[in-house]
């Protein structure tokens, strides 16, 4: 129950981020990269898909500004559009990894005792598995997809989104204002949202875009394996698996899907850290102990 | 005769930033054997200076100007290779927090051997004997069982007599100690000043020694200075300063203490210390001083000599000031009985997946009255359960038996255990105040919304008159209305506390519940809350409970006190006959460890 | 302590536990099963129940797990739908394999970290700490795949100091594994190391501004004493558990860079066993790496205990 509004000051963290140079720099990248994915279509120069057999493996020329791969596709094009397919997952995934997570985190630290140290044991559990094996038995039982992927990258990050969710927030439930909220006669759910989450939102979000550029290279990963993205649909990950029996003769279908993967993720983790600083997120805090 | 040579010489000591000022030109001097008591209320520059005297500046802060000589050698402007060999060795720190000043990882022997194997040139025979030896002569308990310990297996007054054994260790010259006694129990404080007191006599140390508490110096000090927002505005023996103190100021501190003897309302201090980076021109205490004139907001005073050894900061020393007397309480009406504890017991249980261990009972069968409009004062040590019971009577310690009973205008009813499961009405009734301002008011909400939230919950007052009603709310506590749009970060700790006071009483309670409200404030922030907290209660008939480990405060506010030891109360009385004839030996044991100050 | 250590230790029972409860429910969910995927499409009823029946998937839930894990417990996987033949067999070999390329990994990636994490660390902000940090930014930020193929590409390709992809079998001697095992174990320890370092520098710069290393200056000790005796001991431990838990990333990472170099390990039959839909093998091999990385974090575990006092009492 709050009267006013809490200063939410977006203009000013937006601000403080591109006062630092990594915050600029990074901030360009990403939106950089966020435009061509959304306008793709349209500039791409030529079908991705299209196969030219006649022009296998050509160096970047007038025709191909990067050049042709094994199968004659247009480099150029297929490295603009690569993005679009993993964003989308990782942004779908990254939506549901942080509200289960977060969710299921704070609510934990809220209610302690022995529901908090079930759920613990359960996601410690669950995070004894690498994702990529509990990505691996969904693929192997449901084919890859896309659509499959998003629910199962969304759990499986969410389980790293439960314990940093729980630690920012067990950070203020020992607080007296918590205590005092509790005696007050309010429900948890209201103290989780009215109390807590205003405290932990900066962390969150930090968190939140991290596990972005996680997913994303998640999504990348096992498309170089086969097992994300499908053909014909262009990904970065995928071209660079195409490319690597060649790469000696044909280096520019590598190199090109590689900077633009790296550049996203690089400008990514750099506003990041701007936007951590601006907003006094701690990004070295150690992960708890059991 | 020619004087010895001061051990320890400060000149014009400035230490701070590119714009402010932490210490700002303090010089004294430090005879050998002598001892030098630092007073001050936070933010006055105490710590900084005790730091500055080894040369130790905290992050942040620069040294600025003058210096600092130890034996004629200069401690500013030195690298810490330099200093190595005097520090530990010619003068040694007795830290505030020892717990934390410990490498957590080594043993107590080890850190103490430390310090013998950098400045002496024993071998490792001759410095387990000596270690040994030290921990003996601060009076351990089995010195070599402490020596194999790790510094979390010992209690507060261990570790802090373990630090004094480390400093002792190098054989220093003087001794720098800070806050000696902050967060130790009474009975333990006044164990470790004996000792303090007794080293002193034997080795013949100079001591400069920082507090805010003005008793621990009495028992340790030949002479005093008082500091305010970074300078020194008083200086002189401490009987003399104490007893007729010469600086507005220091004559305000005086009086704004509990006196366990006579009892009343401390006098508080007006307005608040400057900030920083806002120094007044002229004189720093002007915009707070009784006794101010024009010229004091233009013309910063220096220290000068008003009478032998004694010297003051101000344009005006009034040198026979009014006999302090504390305001009296007034006298509670007899009223109803409000809130019946009965046979109250509680243990606390470990949680977890395998909790197996058995319980350990924190409060046991306790039982008491309060009327309505009553102060009741609960005193006690750490782990006597003084808090515990408060949390039963809030409803977040579950009771392992007996019974809270209420009995509010309409009905009387049992509390039930847990507050989440009473009804709105007994919530409401009972409104609890904790320690720690910073702690207790969520750092996201603006005071409005802290304030709205009872208002809305219990008074169901229409959103369109919150502010005014807040506003209200404010003033009873004498904060202004602009307050209402600050965030928590943005007050003082006094703030903030009020700010909770005000969120307390908009519930419009019968009890108050007072956890250590004042235990965490600075002194003359403390006579404030204290003179609040009364006058609040009388005016709107709330009955209080005031929870704290300082017997003087709970004399100067309570009309009945119960003395709790390991969770059972051992006496309780009207205020006046407890402290003046008390009857169970604890009780006494406590009323001789509170530190009075001369007068 | 003996009380803490059967805590951790049958804390560590009830985690291997759920981890196969959900490894062999996690599938159970699903549509399909080991047989529906194997069995070409449009089998008729008749085949799936013939083949439900072979496999024992007709009886209830429960007790398929309890003979499920009855079985694994005593070292039979099952069989494998594909290549039909035990699991224990298929994967054995491979088991070792990639144990050695862990191996070879934490063995020169942890102390390396730790070296460099207090390097760094001690003067933050340095020259020293930024050349470190920055290579490290870069090589958390950049993909095992990438990282791998550039290593490849450099130490292959252009440099032709080794092969680039791993040609020798699984059941090849381990002195052969070893050395084809350097340029992926370099690819995981640049990214390994890399999130250790970071760690480790955070914890020193810490306790560098902690009260007790204040203490130590005011006691007069000399500058390498502080570091080697009070902050060094105190950064590295926390250190401990965050090395138990980057094995979780490590074996997931084993996967990828397996595959990249074509090592003849469990990640690479994982991912072969995948492209062919058999089930059974990749529970199987899901149900393993879960079990070694429990069994990585209870021994890390095991050294905090010993090497840090304050956790042998227990909490108050």
């Amino acid at each position: 129950m709050r009267v006013g509004r809490t200063p939410f000051a977006l203009p000013q963290v937006l601000r403080d981020v591109l006062a630092q140079g990594s915050g600029r720099l990074g901030m360009t990248i990403v939106c950089l990269h966020l435009a061509v994915a959304v306008a793709a279509p349209m500039i791409a120069p030529q079908d991705p898909a299209v196969q030219d057999a006649g022009a296998m493996l050509q160096s970047p020329s007038w025709a191909h500004w990067f050049g042709t791969d094994r199968l004659g596709r247009d480099v150029f094009s297929r490295t603009l559009l690569g993005g679009r397919e993993a964003m989308l997952i990782a942004t779908l995934a990254t939506v549901i990894a942080m509200v289960w997570g977060s969710a299921l985190g704070i609510l934990a630290a809220l209610i302690g005792g022995r529901t908090d140290a079930l759920v613990m044991r359960f996601v410690d559990a669950m995070m004894s598995i690498p994702w990529i094996l509990m990505v691996m038995l969904f693929v192997a039982a449901l084919g890859s997809s896309s659509a499959a992927l998003v629910p199962v990258l969304g759990f499986s990050y969410g389980l790293s989104v439960v314990y940093l969710a729980r630690a920012a927030a067990l950070d203020f439930v020992a607080r007296d204002f918590v205590v005092a909220a509790q005696i007050r006669g309010h429900a948890r759910w209201s103290i989780a949202l009215t109390e807590l989450l205003p405290n932990v939102r900066d962390s969150l979000a930090v968190q939140g875009a991290m596990q972005w550029s996680w997913i994303l290279l998640a999504v990348s990963s096992l498309s170089f394996l086969g097992m994300g993205v499908a053909p014909p649909t262009p990904d970065w990950g995928q071209m660079i698996a195409d490319a690597r029996g060649i790469m000696q003769r044909a280096p520019w279908a590598l190199i090109w899907p590689m900077l633009a993967l790296s550049s996203l993720v690089i400008g990514m983790n750099l506003a990041v850290d701007a936007w951590a600083r601006a907003t006094g997120v701690d990004r070295n805090r150690r992960v708890p102990g059991a | 005769m020619t004087a010895p040579a001061p051990k320890l010489e400060v000149e014009d000591l400035l230490v701070g930033g590119a714009e402010f000022r932490v210490v700002d030109k303090v010089s004294f001097t430090l005879a050998p054997g002598e001892s030098f008591g630092i007073a001050g209320e936070s933010g006055s520059g105490k710590s900084t200076l005790l730091l500055s005297l080894m040369g130790m500046m905290r992050q942040g802060l620069q040294h600025i100007g003058g210096s600092v000589r130890l034996n004629g050698l200069p401690m500013m402007g030195q690298t810490d290779a330099a200093l190595a060999c005097v520090r530990g060795s010619k003068i040694a720190l007795i830290p505030q927090n020892p717990a934390t000043a410990l490498n957590p990882s080594r043993r107590i022997g080890a850190q103490i051997d430390e310090v013998l194997l950098v400045h002496s040139a024993l071998n490792q025979r001759a410095r387990a004997e000596r270690v040994l030896d030290l921990l003996g002569r601060v009076r351990l308990a089995e010195p070599a069982v402490t020596a194999h310990r790790f510094a979390h297996e010992l209690s507060g007054g261990q570790v802090q007599r373990a630090a004094i054994a480390m400093a002792l260790a190098g054989e220093p010259e003087v001794l720098l100690l800070d806050e000696p006694t902050t967060g130790l129990d009474v009975t333990t404080q006044s164990a470790l000043l004996d000792l303090l007191v007794d080293l002193r006599l034997r080795a013949k140390v100079g001591m400069v020694c920082v507090s805010h508490d003005l008793g621990v110096l009495a028992r340790l000090c030949d002479r005093i200075g008082v500091m305010y927002a970074g300078a020194m505005v008083e200086e002189g023996p401490l009987a003399l300063v104490l007893a007729r103190p010469g600086h507005p100021y220091t004559q305000a501190l005086v009086a704004s203490i509990p006196r366990l003897s006579t009892g009343g309302l401390p006098s508080p201090i007006e307005g608040s210390p400057p900030a920083l980076f806002h120094l007044p021109p002229g004189c720093r205490f002007a915009p707070r001083c009784a006794l101010v004139q024009d010229a004091c907001h233009s013309q910063r005073p220096a220290l000068s000599w008003v009478e032998e050894g004694h010297k003051i900061a101000c344009l005006r020393p009034n040198m026979a000031p009014k006999p302090v007397a504390h305001r009296p309480t007034t006298a509670c009406a007899k009223g109803a009985p409000l809130l019946a504890v009965q046979g109250l017991s509680v243990s606390y249980a470990k949680q977890g997946l395998f909790a197996h261990k058995a319980p350990k009972p924190v409060v046991e069968d306790v039982s008491f009255t309060v009327v309505r409009g009553e102060v009741l004062g609960l005193v006690g040590e750490s782990g006597s359960g003084k808090s515990t019971i408060l949390a039963a009577i809030a409803g977040l310690a579950v009771p392992t038996a007996g019974q809270i009973t209420l009995m509010s205008k309409d009905r009387t009813a049992d509390l039930a255990a847990r507050a989440t499961d009473r009804p709105l009405s007994q919530l409401r009734s009972i409104q609890l105040i904790f320690q720690n301002p910073d702690a207790s008011l969520n750092p996201r909400h603006r005071v409005i919304d802290l304030l709205a939230q009872p208002l809305m919950l219990y008074g169901h007052v229409p959103r369109s008159d919150l502010r005014a009603k807040a506003a209200d709310l404010l003033s009873e506590v004498r904060l202004g209305a602009a307050t209402l749009d600050r965030m928590p970060a943005q007050l003082s700790g006094g703030e903030r506390q009020r700010v909770a006071i005000a969120r307390a009483f908009a519930a419009n309670p019968d009890l108050l519940l007072c956890d250590e409200i004042t235990t965490a404030l600075d002194v003359s922030v403390q006579a404030a809350v204290l003179e609040l907290i009364h006058d609040l209660a009388r005016k709107h008939d709330v009955a209080a409970i005031f929870v704290s480990h300082d017997l003087a405060v709970v004399r100067a506010i309570a009309d009945r006190i119960a003395v709790l030891r390991n969770g059972r109360i051992v006496e309780i009385n009207t205020a006046q006959e407890l402290c003046a004839r008390p009857v169970d030996p604890y009780t006494k044991s406590l009323l001789r460890s509170v530190l009075e100050i001369p007068t | 302590m003996v009380a803490v250590l059967l805590e951790r230790i049958g804390l560590a029972l009830v985690t291997m536990v759920i981890i196969a409860v959900v490894v062999f429910f996690a599938l159970d969910l699903m549509p399909g099963d080991a047989c529906s995927v194997t069995l070409e499409r449009g089998a008729s009823d008749s085949m799936l129940a013939a083949c439900h029946a072979r496999l024992g998937l007709d009886q209830p839930p429960l007790w398929r797990f309890i003979t499920w894990a009855g079985d694994f417990l005593r070292g039979d996987l099952g069989i494998s739908m594909q290549r039909e033949r035990p699991i224990a067999e298929i994967v054995g070999w491979r088991l070792r394999n990639t144990l050695i390329l862990a191996g070879v990994t934490s063995v020169i990636g942890i102390p390396l970290a730790l070296g460099l994490g207090v390097l760094a660390g001690l003067n933050p902000d340095g020259p020293l700490d930024m050349a470190i940090s920055g290579v490290a930014i870069f090589a958390m930020t950049v993909p095992e795949f990438i990282s791998g193929t550039l290593m490849i590409l450099l130490f292959s390709v252009v440099l032709g100091w080794a092969a680039g992809v791993v040609t020798i079998g699984y059941k090849a001697p381990a002195f052969e594994l070893v050395k084809a095992s350097i340029l992926p174990a370099a690819t995981l320890i640049f990214i390994l190391a890399a999130h250790i370092l970071r760690m480790v520098r955070a914890s020193v710069i810490e306790v560098m501004q902690s009260d007790f290393v204040q203490m130590a200056r005011l006691k007069g000790a000399s500058r390498r004493r502080i570091i080697w005796h009070h902050v060094v001991p105190n950064a590295l431990l926390p250190a401990i558990s965050i090395i138990g838990l980057t094995m979780a990333w490590l074996l997931g990472g084993v996967v990828i860079v397996e595959s990249v170099f074509n090592f003849p390990g469990l990640g690479r039959l994982a991912v072969d066993a995948v492209a062919d839909q058999d089930l059974p093998l990749v529970q199987a091999i899901a149900l393993l790496f879960g079990f070694i990385y429990v069994l990585t974090n209870l021994g890390a575990d095991l050294l905090a205990l010993t090497l840090n006092p304050r956790l042998r009492a227990r909490r108050r």
